[in-house]
């Protein structure tokens, strides 16, 4: 079986060891087998047991693996070995902007503070009928592209206006979101759900930079469901 | 030196917040109980997110349906060990449970007439064992990422209270068998904590990680039956593994049986549709345990695909591109990422792979943890319940069938909810007192561990275990193997009570995190090979050598024999363990008993 050194450059922080944060230098050989960013870590987690990271599916639905991998954000299981050339280590950091608890894993409280402050939850006050709310095969497409998040963070913490203003600004992953129930005909809320955006910041600190499209592990738009939301703050202004 | 350990007091702790625990948290919380949800991920982080075929439920959205039909199919997918009682119990509730989540919010498929999108999906059958049936309810092929995402958003409404990135250690129960809580890690500081509480529900899922090739995420290390085992309750069926039969080859990641219930087809090297051959009703939608059996059956006989015939082909290509863009998107991205193929155009490469533990922690259908005691076999712990994979209510018996999983962490879910809520309205007392030793069992292993030299590594110790696993109870299994496993498994578990970590920080350890799921992943694992080794027959997805299929015992069944549930116990002493029986429940609830015969698609 054909086998390759991988070099890594590792931001490596224990606040139970360190006086501050360094760059580990550290390589690991992989094979074959090896086919994404996750198999090499874990393999670089038996020759440092030290090393710590989130990991849990590794096929891209759970979220947990997202990293700063050179520069850009992504999923660890995610992203292809065959992807990186020789030659060049692997630089792995935590995830821009948020506080790090340790190594590669960051404290998400105020990303989850934003997801949670729009109420992400069906509100329909009729009671529930005996069978199933019916929706259209056409009104249930306008969920696709927004029910898919998987809450990685890679599109907030790549977000300006978020690492600016995290704890006034719902970010990406949080608008995506209201706009998921804004556009579920199920949903009878969609008057409370701009009220609790209009706001200068809640909202409209999305600049159109457009990061979050890029960095998306899902290919889901985040810009454009904040645009939506913002055509709508508009019509129902006039 | 002792770990300093915190009490703190709730109604009940659910430790687990995948579709089990969510579920049974919805139950507590909306009825006012103080709950604490003890996790090891964040929620949505847990393996539920990974299922993607569907929930069953005879809805009859799209052609005639019902739950006896549905009961019929599960009884005879469990080769007749499941648990009749609980298995009209769950058929019955189906319906009720499916809906309740669309009214949550989950973002079902649609038909025309705006009801929930249905799929046909393996060994679900109409009007007894027919044809195949539309049963399986889906959101495109992320059904378990919809559900788990709109029941955790429905706990933010009811607001359950989380402990996120929690590792739950041990079960805390008293001289009289009560349970009375469990210690805990609050993984980000690395300090101990017990939660004392009136009710224990266990929604650990399952532990499909002991085997070196498996679906399983790598959280799925089996903490809730480790601590129970460790606590004396017994694992009940832990032989009795599925394989499913289409993970990627070589990456192990799941490709849904809804592929073929679409109408994907497995093919051998010649091109050749073999499940033909194998089961001439059902063909590529025969039960699961059939057709990874035929599977390595064609591999075994040089049919298999690639440079070392070592996979069979899934292809999808005859089936229009919008069919698979609409209802399969994200198999179309699992192919293009982990198989490098794309389906539209090309066959996928699929092995049988491990994915689901019929076994578990035994109860009844109303989520309570039962164990044999001096009257019956079937005496309830008190204070103790289990829903999702890490129970076993029986359901599944000797193989489930695809989206059975999904409805099983549904309905006991909320079971094990409700039986709870409705005891803890029942009682007045104050909470009993913790015994003198409830942290002892915890300070010893974190004392061991942070002081062990010498040791053995987490990694390799890991390693070996799967290995040994793969080697000797797979899909088909030799009796002298499994004998030889049995010997091996006890080799890796004395390494296992030796590992040692380099890594001391108290800070998000994770190398202490991955050595104590390794004490839990290991009494699976033995439990798995003692029990397997112990059962000679074969029955369902555990099929043996010296038990073929004859005359006097079709498919090898022995129902004269082994008609029973296995249960496994650990010693207190923890160095060796025993074996004993129960039998099989055959009597349903109201219905008439789905007779025993033999089990062919």
């Amino acid at each position: 079986m054909t086998t390759r050194t991988l070099q890594f450059k590792i931001y490596r922080y224990d606040p139970d060891q360190d006086r501050k944060p360094w760059m580990q230098d550290i390589a690991v050989e992989v094979d074959a087998a090896d086919r994404k960013l996750l198999d090499a870590m874990v393999k670089l987690k038996a020759v440092d047991d030290s090393l710590a990271f989130r990991r849990s599916c590794r096929e891209g639905v759970c979220g947990s693996d997202a990293l700063n991998i050179n520069g850009r954000n992504g999923l660890a299981c995610l992203a292809d070995l065959a992807g990186f050339p020789d030659g060049k280590p692997i630089v792995l950091r935590p995830l821009p902007g948020l506080p790090v608890i340790r190594d590669l894993i960051v404290d998400m409280t105020q990303f989850f503070k934003q997801y949670h402050s729009i109420r992400p939850y069906l509100i329909n006050n009729d009671p529930p009928p005996e069978r199933e709310r019916l929706q259209s095969p056409e009104d249930r497409e306008e969920l696709n592209g927004l029910y898919e998040c998987i809450l990685c963070a890679c599109c907030s913490t790549a977000c300006p206006s978020f690492w600016w203003n995290p704890d006034k600004f719902v970010g990406p992953a949080g608008l995506l979101a209201a706009y998921r129930f804004i556009a579920d005909t199920r949903d009878q809320a969609t008057g409370e759900r701009l009220d609790n955006l209009e706001d200068p910041y809640r909202l409209f600190r999305c600049h159109t930079i457009m990061n979050c499209i890029e960095v998306c592990p899902k290919g889901l738009n985040p810009t454009r469901a904040i645009g939506k939301i913002k055509d709508m703050m508009v019509r129902r202004a006039i | 030196m002792k770990a300093k350990v915190t009490v703190r007091k709730f109604d009940a702790v659910i430790v687990g917040a995948g579709g089990a625990g969510l579920r049974a948290a919805i139950s507590l919380s909306e009825a006012g109980l103080k709950t604490a949800v003890l996790t090891k991920v964040f929620p949505t982080r847990s393996h539920t997110v990974a299922a993607q075929g569907g929930v069953a439920a005879s809805l009859g959205n799209s052609e005639e349906d019902h739950w006896h039909w549905h009961m019929y199919d599960t009884v005879k997918g469990s080769d007749w060990l499941g648990d009749q009682d609980a298995i009209e119990f769950m058929c019955k509730k189906a319906n009720e449970c499916v809906i309740e989540l669309e009214h949550y919010g989950m973002p079902f498929d649609r038909l025309d007439n705006g009801r929930i999108y249905q799929r046909p999906f393996g060994g679900h059958m109409s009007n007894f064992g027919e044809k195949p049936v539309r049963r399986s309810c889906a959101a495109a092929d992320r059904t378990g990422h919809a559900m788990l995402h709109a029941m955790y958003q429905r706990n933010l409404k009811a607001n359950t209270q989380f402990f996120v990135e929690w590792m739950a250690l041990d079960l805390i129960r008293d001289a009289e068998g009560e349970v009375l809580g469990v210690t805990a890690m609050e993984m980000e500081t690395g300090e101990i904590f017990a939660f004392h509480a009136k009710a224990t529900i266990f929604a650990t899922g399952g532990s499909g990680r002991i085997y070196r090739s498996s679906t399983n995420a790598f959280i799925n290390t089996g903490d809730g039956l480790g601590m129970a085992a460790r606590a004396g309750i017994p694992l009940e069926d832990m032989e009795f593994w599925q394989f499913h039969p289409t993970g990627v080859a070589g990456a192990g990641v799941l490709i849904t049986e809804g592929v073929r219930g679409e109408g994907g087809i497995l093919r051998n090297s010649a091109g050749e549709r073999f499940m033909e051959r194998y089961a001439p009703n059902a063909k590529d939608l025969a039960s699961r345990d059939v057709v990874s059996r035929a599977m390595v059956t064609e591999i075994n006989e040089g049919r298999g695909c690639g440079p070392n015939r070592d996979f069979v082909l899934l292809d999808i290509t005859h089936l229009p591109p919008e069919t698979i863009m609409k209802r399969l998107p994200g198999i179309h991205e699992i192919a293009l990422q982990f198989a490098g193929v794309d389906a539209l155009k090309e066959p996928i490469p699929v092995v049988p792979t491990c994915h689901y533990q019929m076994g578990g922690i035994p109860t009844n259908y109303h989520g309570q943890v039962v164990v044999p005691g001096k009257r019956t076999q079937n005496e309830i712990v008190p204070g103790f319940y289990a829903a999702g994979e890490c129970a076993c209510a029986s359901v599944h018996g000797a193989n489930r069938l695809g989206t059975n999983s999904l409805l099983d962490l549904l309905v006991f879910g909320k079971s094990a909810g409700e039986t709870a809520v409705d005891e803890l309205k029942k009682s007045t007392q104050a909470h009993k007192e913790l015994p003198a030793d409830a942290f002892d069992r915890t300070q010893e292993r974190l004392h061991r561990l942070n002081t062990q030299k010498d040791g053995a590594s987490v990694h390799e110790t890991h390693l070996a275990m799967q290995r040994t696993m793969q080697k000797h109870a797979g899909v088909f299994r030799f009796a002298d193997l499994l004998q030889e496993g049995v010997q091996r498994i006890i080799e890796v578990q004395r390494d296992v009570q030796r590992t040692e970590i380099r890594d001391k920080s108290k800070v998000f350890n994770t190398a202490r995190i991955e050595a104590l799921e390794l004490d839990n992943l290991i009494e699976v694992a033995v439990a798995t090979m003692v029990s397997a080794e112990a059962r000679k027959e074969s029955r369902g997805a555990h099929v043996r050598d010296d038990a073929p299929d004859t005359p006097e015992h079709p498919n090898g069944r022995d129902d004269t024999h082994w008609l029973k549930h296995t249960l496994w116990y650990k010693d207190p002493d923890g160095t060796g363990c025993r074996l004993d029986y129960k039998s099989v429940t055959l009597r349903p609830l109201t219905v008439d008993t789905i007779a025993l015969k033999k089990r062919a698609y």
